[in-house]
């Protein structure tokens, strides 16, 4: 069930901006120099002029927004969904053929947009008219409407039939083209405004927004400009930003699957589930792409539970494992829930901070006294200074070792380089896709194992 | 007898709104002021320097999974760590688990309210996190007994006093984020329900929101329907920095791999990218014949891709650097909703008003 917000009666912003665009187009269309070239189109005995085929309507929009045929098809498809060109020949199929079927350009008086919100009035009269001129060419879905509304306005359906009546009146007067022309274009505008029962409502657009909602204060914005002017560097000149997306770009093309491809395998293209298995949270024997991120940046070392391992038997040689468990421990706090702050807080001065503590780490006084008092009232962010403080003592001083060290380096050496899968013999036998146990599967086994099962 | 308090309130009134046309005032010379400096650093356009960068080859990119089970249109989906799962919500109310890699249904999950509207994985893989018109963010943690009801063990997180747009897990399965069409974002622990840090600023409905890739990892920028994408401290709750140049509704935020930029969406059907750095819009994707909305935007894991679902029904892949489009994919036949790529770029995920969930890669 959608919802209606045609029956709020208010403008969709959402559609004007599209109607807008369209709009645009359709003007382009018809500029009497890079525009369209119509022509007389033949409609049974009846000659209609200033029409165009489908396929002339692919054309200039392939030649004028350089696009291919497929692109052009479509966006030719919402002109005519939308109702801004409508068919001759089948004038209850608003579809855009790519051949010589013939289509009129819909006049402005019947756009969507100009006529906002649609007046049930109209539609009744519209029906009646219909009714009246061939009685029986209302479809079914519209005899229905048409009855309801007989129901809800009955009190104007003298004045609903009397212009019915006139309108048909004026129409006989015209020239048979003429009427036809009108015929297809109020048809088509309806078609739209009040589309058939199943038929796609191309003026579905979802809920409404924004809802409605007090304008907020205008110093918020006054509060963030003092704060940026502040705190933005800007020194730095945009030629120094930019080149930065072109290193990134370049630094991770070879590890982007969707650019460069994934060994041994895709597996959402061959089926093959190696490349998951490969790259599993710890695997004996890790890729070697995987081990030459590790040297991007010391953020994609700790992402990686397997560099987080490799980093902390480093660190064990080099006897400063207690940096980066402190660091770890600050992080449970920062993520974790709020009834343990207290406990964790406690324990991470009990193991960490403490004079003469096991694992003592080495802050400098400032940030130490600083965070010692934060203790005495422990909050969430109490250790956010002492933990960048470790960050970055560990980014800056043990990382650029640990990456020029013989651990890295042989880790490196060893690490595996998968065969690319060459494409199956018979690529009509599709490999069998098999299931993998879910994360909360694996979450429930460990906790049915219980403290045997060891602590990661 | 005429209260003698009214003339002192009269006065008061004249004084605030005098401070009021000063503050503003003050605002529009800082803002000028900014301007001005940004100006003079601003020598080069992206697309400029990205020229000597070797040009992309024809992109060849098909649907490979297809998943069909929602009765109605789907709005959201998020992706499992696991890159293999995920999680999706749509008008009719119902959340779906999928593994899409066999395309089977794991979990489905019936909520109270129709339209929800966000959906999230948390990173655990061992809960989900949804909401919409109920106006609330609530947990469920996924259980593996098939004849157990999810519902009975959910947790009402979030509380707002309109829609729920969207929700993210942080780093934990201990908090999440929330955007909603009360013009707010908030930051709520997942066990006491407790809010932590509300965020505001937007001067309309929230629609989107992106935690930051960040080492010290604590801001997050969310976009509106007041056209502004905002950068928000998650500690103090402050917006840090502002970002104005859309002409619409933004759908979608989306932050840039490095964390130095993120990309949005919009319904001006136009994708923008932001520099946190330059503090400036550096690249607009756009081309005339792309007349619908933006809904959903994404990187490929490298950042030299961006992705957009739009409201035509189609994807547009574009070159982040050059600023041109690299192709456009069709397949869905109603609008596309939502756009994720997969935790390991291996393909993206994209849901729709088609009912379906589809895989490319």
């Amino acid at each position: 069930m959608t919802i209606n917000t045609l029956a709020k009666g208010g403008w969709h912003r959402e559609q004007m901006t599209c109607f807008q665009k369209m709009e645009k187009v359709i003007v382009a269309m018809q500029d009497p120099d890079m525009g369209m070239k119509m022509r007389n189109q033949r409609l049974l005995i009846t000659v209609i002029p200033h029409a165009m085929t489908g396929k002339d309507i692919i054309d200039w929009l392939m030649q004028n927004y350089n696009i291919n045929e497929e692109e052009s098809l479509h966006l030719g498809g919402f002109l005519v969904q939308y109702g801004y060109i409508y068919p001759l020949k089948e004038p209850r199929c608003l579809v855009l053929r790519p051949d010589e079927s013939p289509y009129r350009f819909q006049t402005p008086y019947f756009w969507t947009s100009t006529r906002w919100p649609v007046s049930e009035l109209d539609y009744a009269i519209f029906l009646a008219k219909k009714n009246i001129r061939k009685q029986g060419e209302l479809m079914e879905y519209e005899k229905e409407r048409y009855s309801v509304l007989h129901k809800r306005i009955n009190h104007t359906w003298d004045f609903v039939v009397m212009q019915a009546r006139e309108q048909l009146r004026a129409s006989k007067q015209r020239r048979k083209a003429d009427r036809i022309v009108t015929e297809c274009q109020e048809q088509a505008y309806w078609l739209i405004n009040r589309p058939p029962p199943g038929a796609p409502n191309a003026l579905d657009m979802g809920l409404e927004r924004p809802s409605s909602c007090t304008t907020r204060m205008t110093l918020w914005p006054l509060n963030a400009m003092i704060c940026c002017s502040n705190t933005i560097i800007l020194s730095v000149r945009a030629y120094v930003l930019m080149c930065r997306f072109v290193k990134y770009s370049e630094q991770y093309q070879n590890h982007d699957p969707i650019m460069q491809g994934c060994l041994p395998s895709n597996p959402w293209i061959s089926d093959d589930t190696a490349h998951w298995t490969m790259n599993a949270a710890l695997v004996p024997i890790p890729t070697r792409l995987r081990v030459e991120r590790w040297s991007f940046s010391f953020m994609e070392l700790l992402s990686d539970a397997m560099g987080r391992q490799e980093f902390m038997m480093y660190l064990e040689k080099e006897f400063s494992a207690e940096n980066l468990c402190f660091w770890q421990a600050c992080e449970e706090i920062r993520h974790g829930e709020s009834s343990k702050i207290v406990e964790k807080v406690e324990e991470i001065y009990k193991n960490f901070l403490a004079p003469g503590a096991a694992r003592w780490v080495n802050i400098d006084s400032k940030t130490m006294d600083k965070t010692l008092e934060g203790i005495k009232h422990p909050h969430r962010f109490v250790m956010d200074d002492a933990q960048m403080h470790i960050y970055f003592l560990m980014k800056k001083d043990s990382y650029p070792r640990y990456l020029k060290s013989d651990l890295y380096k042989s880790m490196l050496s060893k690490a595996i380089v998968p065969q690319e899968t060459k494409k199956s013999v018979f690529p009509f036998v599709r490999r069998q896709r098999h299931s993998s146990p879910s994360p909360a599967q694996a979450a429930e086994d460990s906790r049915s194992k219980g403290p045997q099962a060891g602590s990661d | 007898m005429r209260s003698p308090l009214i003339p002192e309130m009269a006065t008061q009134e004249v004084q605030l709104n005098e401070t009021l046309a000063h503050l503003k005032s003050e605002s529009e010379s800082l803002k000028s002021k900014l301007e001005e400096e940004r100006a003079k650093l601003h020598d080069v356009e992206l697309h400029q320097v990205a020229e000597k960068v070797e040009g992309l080859g024809q992109f060849v990119m098909k649907t490979r999974r297809t998943l069909k089970g929602h009765g109605n249109k789907v709005l959201c989906m998020d992706w499992c760590k696991d890159k293999r799962r995920i999680v999706s919500s749509s008008q009719d109310g119902k959340v779906i688990v999928w593994d899409a890699f066999t395309t089977n249904k794991e979990h489905a999950v019936t909520m109270p309210c129709t339209w929800v509207m966000a959906c999230a994985y948390a990173p655990s893989g061992c809960a989900v996190a949804c909401g919409g018109l109920d106006n609330k963010c609530s947990v469920y943690p996924l259980s593996l007994d098939k004849n157990e009801n999810l519902a009975a063990k959910k947790k009402s997180v979030a509380m707002h006093t309109n829609y729920l747009s969207a929700c993210s897990f942080t780093n934990s399965d201990m908090q999440i984020l929330t955007s909603s069409g009360d013009g707010t974002c908030a930051l709520w622990d997942v066990e006491s329900g407790q809010l932590l840090q509300s965020f505001h600023g937007h001067a309309a409905d929230v629609l989107c929101l992106d935690l930051a890739p960040s080492e010290t990892g604590n801001t997050f920028v969310s976009g509106g329907c007041d056209k502004k994408a905002n950068v928000w401290d998650m500690r103090s709750g402050q917006c840090i920095q502002s970002f104005e140049t859309h002409e619409s509704d933004i759908n979608s935020v989306r932050y840039y791999p490095s964390g130095d930029a993120f990309a949005s969406g919009s319904d001006d059907a136009t994708c923008r990218l932001y520099d946190l750095r330059a503090d400036r819009e550096v690249a607009i994707y756009s081309k005339e014949s792309i007349i619908f909305g933006v809904s959903s935007v994404d990187f490929s894991l490298s950042g030299r891709l961006l992705f957009g679902g739009y409201n035509d029904y189609t994807i547009n892949v574009w070159d982040v650097l050059k600023g041109t489009r690299v192709s456009i994919l069709f397949g869905h036949e109603n609008r596309v909703s939502t756009l994720r790529v997969s935790p390991d770029g291996t393909a993206f995920s994209t849901g729709s008003w088609d009912h379906t969930l589809r895989i490319w890669a």
